[in-house]
């Protein structure tokens, strides 16, 4: 009998596995058995006696694809329109802002007032949605928020912002730019940072003008960041930022036709009908299409620049 | 200056007039960034009476450190979820890094027979999740995770995104001669970590360390989860969210509520109160802000950069 060459058992590889072993114990217990929870999905899952685990999902009824009637829903299309517009309308907007603030950054020649930019932009990142949401608050609050303070102090009627739905795509952009542009602009000066100066000296030897430096050197330069964060963001088009979207509205309930995103419905059809199979589908669904995105948006890059792609 | 120099500048930096637009832009959006907390700030020493009659603005009528004394007058409850804020942050801080930097090592050693399976393991869960309810299930009937602090640092403790990121830290500023020397003289595997390439790596350790400290102490959407009961386990960052949500309920049902409500909604914290709260979970970052932000920077940097 032949016995396949195998590579020796050693001390070394069992003090190593001793290492991940944390690691892989959590990633065992917190994300690959939730992996086998989608069956949730398919079932009528209600807490049975005795109430574990296990007892619960073998012993709710399964009823198939019941759960996924709420697709039929009106509402279903509202959020899925909102979730793919709002992120897809982003994407964009923040590749154009930070890039071209990243580029302004990288050529300012005062580079103190570059540094206290840089520092500014990118404080917000830092902060909470809990914390945003209070900022919004200070702005738009009905009773002494400074927007309709203003506006009763001219004799007009206030705006009642958290009832009206006029305003909120432009204050979820507005919130969304505010937090995350100065970030990625931060990650695109870095990589503005490390172009080769040669590149720029030879160019201008060519006679390119600044302009045109910036076009044909530094963007080329950048190409390979820019690519692995749009991969990153469209593999994400499905996943809301579920802080801004639950928080900076306040989860006001008649702001939902143009603030409910597939995050938010999950969370909040779990929250008030605790109806764990229907949040479980919805939350299926929106797992099995965003890995379908990332390993789709993949394999176009890899075709067009297999340098650039993730995996 | 004659043609020949001007050109030279023009080809080596944009002209004033460029410059100027630049600062201006840059200024703006920077300047945009940083206002709201600002105006928070104002607001929290605004007084309530100023408050009343022009609403929040950045001049107001009087001023007054009123909502800070309100702020230490709500006592127990404040500083016990202050408290909680720092615990869950460096006790999570700790224990995250740890399995981080334990779980990345072995993925940085070529040697390691297993490296694929376990690089895996952790990158797989990037592209694919059961989602919030079966993780939620889990982690509550399985795990006990509720109304208690494990719930609140367990579900955040390893993160596929820092073992990239500290991976690459080890690839770059670790030569792997430094470990097959240290193998050579008899250090056990532990022993080349901790006294070899530990103190090599510092400065990865550092970024890891302040990525999930902020991550720990923006914390709420756990306590939103897990959090049912028991309210003494709770961060600021929730009694925040809470504030709002309580203050808002009384208000608009106090008449339909009767009188004791009325009268919980008149002792609920003014609204200058809040704004106090939130300069006081703003306050440390803001002051740590300035010496982690190039660590941040770094980490980010290079965990964007293909694994």
């Amino acid at each position: 009998m032949k016995v396949k060459p195998m590579r020796r058992w050693s001390w070394k590889d069992f003090w190593l596995i001793t290492m991940v072993l944390p690691g892989a114990i959590w990633l065992l217990l917190i994300r690959y058995l939730p992996m086998l929870g989608v069956v949730i999905a398919f079932k009528d899952y209600k807490a049975q006696k005795p109430n574990t685990f296990w007892n619960n999902l073998m012993k709710s009824k399964w009823v198939g694809l019941k759960n996924f009637a709420f697709l039929k829903s009106p509402a279903t299309v509202t959020m899925i329109r909102n979730t793919l517009l709002y992120n897809g309308v982003w994407i964009v907007l923040v590749l154009v802002l930070a890039v071209t603030l990243a580029v302004m950054m990288s050529e300012l020649k005062n580079r103190f007032a570059a540094k206290a930019y840089q520092t500014m932009m990118f404080f917000p990142y830092f902060l909470s949605w809990v914390v945003a949401s209070y900022f919004v608050l200070a702005f738009l609050d009905p009773t002494s928020g400074m927007i309709p303070s203003i506006q009763k102090s001219l004799g007009l009627k206030p705006t009642q912002f958290y009832m009206t739905t006029t305003w909120w795509p432009l204050i979820l952009t507005i919130s969304n730019l505010w937090k995350n542009v100065g970030y990625s602009s931060v990650l695109y000066l870095a990589a503005i940072t490390g172009i080769d100066t040669t590149l720029y000296e030879a160019a201008a030897v060519d006679g390119a003008t600044k302009r045109q430096q910036v076009w044909h050197v530094t963007l080329p330069g950048i190409r390979p960041m820019i690519v692995i964060l749009l991969i990153m963001s469209v593999g994400k088009i499905f996943n809301a930022d579920f802080g801004l979207f639950y928080n900076v509205p306040q989860n006001s309930g008649p702001l939902y036709p143009v603030t409910q995103v597939i995050d938010t419905y999950v969370y909040n059809t779990y929250a008030n009908t605790h109806n764990l199979g229907m949040s479980a589908a919805a939350g299926l669904l929106q797992s099995v299409v965003g890995c379908v995105c990332i390993v789709i948006t993949n394999g176009v890059v890899r075709r067009i620049d297999a340098e650039s792609s993730l995996f | 200056m004659n043609k020949q120099q001007k050109n030279q500048v023009a080809l080596n930096a944009f002209g004033p007039g460029a410059q100027a637009l630049f600062h201006i832009v840059l200024g703006l959006f920077a300047l945009a960034c940083i206002v709201p907390f600002l105006f928070v700030i104002i607001i929290s020493f605004t007084s309530e009476d100023s408050i009343r009659q022009i609403g929040y603005s950045f001049m107001p009528l009087s001023w007054s450190t009123q909502a800070y004394s309100y702020v230490f007058q709500l006592g127990d409850a404040l500083w016990r979820s202050y408290f909680n804020s720092f615990l869950i942050t460096v006790v999570g801080t700790v224990l995250s890094v740890a399995i981080c930097v334990l779980y990345s090592y072995p993925l940085y050693r070529k040697d390691f027979k297993y490296r694929n399976f376990f690089n895996f393991l952790s990158f797989f869960t990037m592209i694919f999740g059961g989602g919030l309810v079966p993780t939620f299930v889990v982690c509550k009937t399985l795990l006990g995770l509720s109304d208690n602090y494990a719930a609140l640092i367990v579900p955040l403790l390893f993160s596929p995104f820092n073992v990239i990121v500290m991976r690459t830290f080890f690839q770059t500023t670790v030569p792997r001669e430094l470990i097959e020397a240290s193998t050579i003289d008899g250090a056990g595997e532990y022993r080349t970590l901790l006294q070899i390439v530990l103190p090599v790596v510092k400065p990865g350790i550092a970024t890891i360390a302040l990525l999930n400290a902020l991550a720990f102490w923006n914390e709420w959407f756990l306590s939103l989860l897990y959090i049912t009961k028991n309210m003494n386990v709770i961060p600021l960052q929730y009694l925040l969210m809470r504030m709002q949500r309580n203050a808002d309920f009384l208000a608009k049902n106090s008449a339909m509520l009767g009188a004791d409500a009325a009268q919980a909604a008149r002792n609920l914290p003014s609204q200058s109160l809040k704004m106090a709260l939130v300069v006081f979970i703003v306050v440390p970052i803001a002051c740590a802000y300035p010496f982690f932000q190039r660590y941040v920077v770094a980490g980010l940097t290079v965990g964007s950069v293909k694994g």
